[in-house]
């Protein structure tokens, strides 16, 4: 029973990180709330959609940068995708690194477009790491009765 | 306006398109329970999302992945009182989709739901029919204000 209390509360401490850390915003919040008995794993599920949408697309925008000439409108239109599946997860920090690529692509800035494509990556690869840590331990740690949770 | 449990079960894939499931709830007695609504997005995250959404206030609602299946299915004679229309889609975006719908005299309240900012791409839209246009992610307010506004034009 106490391994089971150390273990929502570590859960409870890496979810709060998530937000602290800026990693996840609102929208994840919404997530959790959706998440029922009816659907008990919605939110890994829906994240677990989005890693595969990512990888889709992160793929098809290496491919597009290797490209001479840069077509700035598929770029565009590739992290515009990205954007949304970022955005409705709540992935705060790689959303914003989407719009900073956007922005490249309007104004023709081959450069930038490359370096906020891997600092894009970067935060992806953050956020995937603390999001895959932080449910396995909920998995581990079972259901919590909303009492336990803290916002 | 009550929250219930829906009951969901897999209608079975669309024949027009192999990877693209379609979602049936509906309500087991929840308040919006005789609301219908059509959610038409290409993207598996925001069907999941919308439809946990709508089936979470108990309104009966059906997925589909594009402009053309939900032009489809109104041809077949399905009637909804709620759209939740992305704008990018393959085959037939949003837009186009909303324009047909119009064309077709579809009176359902068709709410535009897309992460785009720009004015034209919203000029566009609306001027397509749409009745309002909420930017990504739709939350639970959001699609309780739009619910509310269609009970009171009942």
């Amino acid at each position: 029973m106490e391994k089971k209390q150390q273990l929502h509360r570590q859960v409870v401490m890496m979810r709060q990180s998530l937000f602290d850390q800026g990693y996840v915003d609102d929208q994840f919040v919404q997530l959790e709330e959706l998440q029922d008995d009816t659907n008990p794993n919605f939110v890994e599920e829906i994240v677990t959609l989005y890693y595969r949408d990512s990888a889709r697309l992160i793929s098809s925008i290496e491919q597009a940068l290797e490209r001479s000439p840069l077509d700035f409108d598929k770029l565009d239109n590739l992290m515009h995708q990205f954007r949304g599946s970022s955005s409705s997860i709540g992935a705060r920090k790689v959303k914003a690194e989407c719009t900073q690529f956007g922005e490249h692509c309007v104004g023709g800035n081959g450069e930038g477009c490359m370096r906020s494509f891997q600092r894009m990556k970067r935060e992806y690869s953050a956020l995937r790491k603390k999001l895959e840590a932080y449910f396995q331990v909920a998995r581990q740690a079972g259901p919590m009765d909303t009492a336990s949770r803290s916002n | 306006m009550g929250i219930d449990a829906g009951m969901w079960k897999l209608a079975g894939s669309s024949s027009s398109s192999s990877t693209c499931r379609r979602f049936h709830a509906s309500s087991l007695g929840g308040s919006s329970g005789e609301v219908k609504a059509l959610v038409v997005d290409d993207s598996r995250i925001n069907q999941m999302l919308h439809h946990k959404l709508l089936d979470n206030l108990g309104v009966e609602n059906l997925v589909v992945c594009n402009g053309k299946e939900a032009v489809d299915i109104h041809v077949s004679g399905k009637q909804f009182d709620l759209i939740l229309m992305d704008i990018d889609m393959p085959v037939m975006n949003g837009i186009e989709a909303t324009r047909k719908l119009r064309d077709m005299g579809i009176r359902s309240v068709i709410t535009g739901i897309s992460s785009h900012t720009l004015d034209h791409v919203k000029q566009e839209f609306i001027a397509a029919g749409i009745d309002e246009y909420h930017e990504k992610p739709l939350t639970s307010a959001k699609l309780l204000s739009i619910l509310n506004k269609i009970k009171h034009k009942d």
